[in-house]
């Protein structure tokens, strides 16, 4: 028994035991000197809370075209961040001409539609334009290059970008209908963030449907599972690679609006690639390739980068908490992916998959 | 081969031979060498600044100050043509680096003109002094960059004020003027942001007020509610962050989310003193204030007139007056030191221009009286290379004028 025992013992295993042991630990510690020491009030963990939820229902919509495009190819489009930069740089100066001719603040429904449809059409033609110029010709060569050719494709966005509209700061401007506050169990959330967090969940359901109940859904998971034999079966792979990418543009695209609405500064070029980061980290937290695991993600990596400042690094005592709030959602995925490699919702790799 | 080495031997006799008939030559005694310049040749001087990235507006704004400075001039210098080149440091300490070593790379540069950053001239700096340059900046401010025995090298100088200034009069201001007794700080991390929080913090303790948090953001940053959550458990009153774009006007939009803020003033520093910010920031920054560069006169006016006829519009930030004072620096140097030879031949020791530039006492620049000499700050050290003598400073105040009709620059409400 014991004998079986010692075979089985590497000093790995036991390392990352100790590890998990101690970071849950410090977790709790943190937590419980914050808790006790009472230093913020009810209402301001709250506006944490929804702040983070409407933050990560951005990256949520993000991290599916990160998870799409990987279900599909099993590859990381790691220019996905710039095409949502995209459609939020055109969409802000449509929006800035709804608020300058008053259209903004009378039909705010409308033009915020409008600003979204233009966001998604301007990143869905992106996405296919990336998609055939710089992934297709490279489709079936060794997994590496269409990696390299995704960021260099995301250099060429960023630059062509700041080209054209230069390095200075946009902003998007600010929508007078969505600044009153409404009462949510008790706490003030500013309107703009439950906005965000309801329509990129409505987004969210609505492509979970057509991937699970629709006929090029079916496809596309045909597609996913085994391409030869789905060709084989007659489906028209290709168009169904493009559908994909078409797909996880809009909804990139559509977030760049919800971003202008939620955090209206910080337009400019570079905007898209620590999202895009973040987003890919809540896509392989939630176990990448899965739907439902890149919505998860990205919501718990919000509320989590979020809160952990000052629930759990504050509590430790450790000085300037803000400055390690990405450091601890970085931390934070390394760790799952120690103890579950496929992600909170994924599903073991078959053998011809990974 | 051997006939090929005649003739060899005869061309450099014949060299020296011509050389005796131009009269006496030039002899170069500076201890770390001289620039020659041939007379159909131009006075190379060179600038490394911030010409892309978040940061191209300061960048903009000394380009513009230099080459004012430089058409003042006519364009020339003791019958030789001024020659500007120019190269991107970014506001970072790699291109810092890099731009220094191409401008150290080049032996017919006489003196650069720059950074914008502190934190690329931290980097820049030992490569410059090493190749002899001198390094003359219109906007590094942060203070130890001129402390010897800390970045400080020799050759390096600076127009604009150091962070001991600035810092001083942020916390004057705020303590004096606004009645405020208790602080916190948000610093970035960069050289500057850091040292001139810390500045300011202290002083504002040694006036009797209380410093209740100092903390720090991330460049790249978009979520504030985190730290100014900290900030908003001491209700301090005054919330001083003298950082840049995007990060600062994510810190004045979502200030007013947060419970516990509602009585306190933000306060931010030059750094933010560019024409975006305000319509960035949104409503939020009506009545805030911002310590920075401020430079008024006749002859700034003058300044301003001839940069709407050569630039366009108005500068858009607040450093083109040192950049305009840090060349004519450099040039009147040159002007000083330089050797002529009867056909026009100019040589320019390089220990000597330092000198000059050192030994610059009382001059009336457009930014105000410059001194370059060593300056005493007490425990903090004594400084060497700081022209500013601190009187080009004041506080602005945003105004709705600013945030919604596009004016720019803010009104001033203070100066020491």
């Amino acid at each position: 028994m014991l004998r079986r025992y010692m075979d089985r013992f590497s000093w790995v295993d036991l390392f990352l035991r100790v590890f998990q042991i101690v970071v849950l630990a410090a977790v709790v510690v943190g937590i419980y000197n914050t808790v006790t020491t009472a230093r913020y009030s009810s209402a301001q963990w709250a506006t944490l809370v929804f702040a983070g939820l409407a933050q990560g229902s951005i990256y949520a919509l993000i991290a599916l075209g990160y998870t799409l495009v990987y279900g599909i190819l099993l590859m990381i489009n790691f220019a996905h961040g710039d095409i949502y930069m995209a459609g939020a740089f055109t969409a802000m100066f449509l929006a800035n001409g709804f608020a300058r001719s008053g259209f903004m603040n009378s039909h705010p429904v409308i033009a915020i539609g409008a600003c979204i449809v233009l966001a998604a059409s301007v990143s869905t033609a992106l996405a296919v334009f990336l998609e055939r110029v710089a992934y297709r010709p490279l489709r079936g060569a060794p997994r590496l290059v269409p990696l390299i050719t995704a960021i260099g494709a995301s250099f060429t966005i960023e630059y062509t970008f700041r080209g054209l509209y230069g390095a200075s700061f946009y902003s998007y401007p600010e929508v007078k209908a969505l600044r009153s506050l409404v009462n949510v169990f008790g706490f003030d959330v500013p309107l703009v963030q439950l906005v965000v967090l309801f329509a990129a969940l409505v987004l969210m359901v609505g492509l979970y449907f057509i991937v699970e109940r629709t006929k090029i859904g079916k496809a596309m998971r045909a597609v996913s599972e085994d391409k030869d034999v789905a060709r084989l079966m007659g489906i028209d792979i290709d168009r169904v690679i493009v559908i994909t990418f078409a797909m996880g543009g809009a909804l990139a695209g559509a977030a760049g609006v919800f971003n202008g609405l939620f955090r209206p500064q910080g337009v400019y070029f570079f905007m898209g690639f620590l999202p895009g980061v973040k987003a890919f980290t809540a896509a392989v937290l939630g176990g990448i390739g899965n739907i439902p695991g890149a919505m998860v993600g990205g919501l718990f990596l919000g509320v989590f980068e979020s809160l952990s400042p000052n629930l759990i690094i504050e509590g430790l005592g450790i000085p300037s908490a803000n400055q390690l709030k990405d450091a601890v959602a970085f931390t934070m995925l390394v760790l799952i992916l120690i103890f579950r490699p496929q992600g909170i919702f994924g599903e073991r790799l078959t053998e011809k998959k990974a | 081969m051997k006939r090929s080495f005649s003739i060899l031997a005869l061309l450099i006799v014949a060299a020296m031979v011509l050389a005796a008939c131009g009269g006496p030559a030039f002899e170069c005694a500076d201890p770390i060498g001289c620039v020659d310049i041939a007379p159909d040749e131009p006075v190379h001087i060179a600038y490394m600044l911030t010409i892309s990235g978040a940061t191209a507006f300061l960048g903009e704004d000394s380009v513009g100050g230099i080459e004012i400075a430089i058409s003042d001039r006519g364009g020339t210098l003791l019958g030789h043509e001024i020659l500007l080149t120019g190269e991107d440091s970014g506001c970072s300490a790699e291109g810092g680096q890099t731009a220094a070593t191409k401008v150290a790379a080049d032996p017919t540069i006489v003196g650069v003109i720059g950074t914008n950053c502190s934190s690329a001239a931290t980097a820049a700096v030992g490569t410059i002094s090493g190749a002899g340059l001198v390094l003359v900046s219109p906007s590094n401010t942060a203070p130890a960059l001129t402390i010897e025995g800390q970045t400080w090298q020799p050759g390096y100088y600076r127009a604009c004020h150091t962070d001991l200034f600035q810092g001083a009069v942020a916390a004057e201001f705020a303590y004096n003027e606004l009645g405020a007794r208790s602080v916190a700080t948000i610093h970035d991390g960069s050289p500057y942001a850091d040292q001139l929080q810390a500045v300011m913090a202290k002083r504002f303790a040694e006036l009797g007020g209380t410093v209740s948090f100092q903390g720090a953001v991330n460049v790249g940053d978009t979520d504030m509610r985190t730290i100014l959550t900290t900030v908003a458990a001491d209700a301090p009153d005054v919330l001083y962050f003298p950082i840049f774009e995007p990060e600062g006007p994510f810190i004045v939009a979502q200030s007013s989310e947060i419970a516990g803020l509602e009585n306190t003033t933000l306060m931010g520093a030059d750094g933010l003193l560019v024409d975006s910010f305000p319509e960035n920031s949104g409503a939020n920054a009506v009545g805030m204030y911002l310590s920075g560069p401020f430079v008024s006169g006749a002859t700034y006016d003058n300044f301003l007139a001839k940069w709407a006829d050569q630039i366009g519009g108005v500068p858009p930030s607040g450093f083109h007056a040192f950049a305009y004072d840090s060349t004519n620096l450099i040039l009147n140097a040159i002007e000083e030191v330089a050797v002529q030879d009867d056909d026009g031949t100019l040589h320019i020791g390089r220990q000597a221009l330092r000198d000059a530039i050192s030994a610059v006492d009382g001059f009336a620049g457009l930014s105000g009286t410059l001194s370059c000499g060593e300056k005493d700050f007490g425990e903090v050290g004594t400084s060497k290379g700081d022209c500013a003598t601190g009187e080009a400073l004041g506080i602005f105040q945003i105004t709705d004028a600013e945030v919604t009709g596009g004016n720019w620059p803010p009104p001033v409400i203070y100066t020491p």
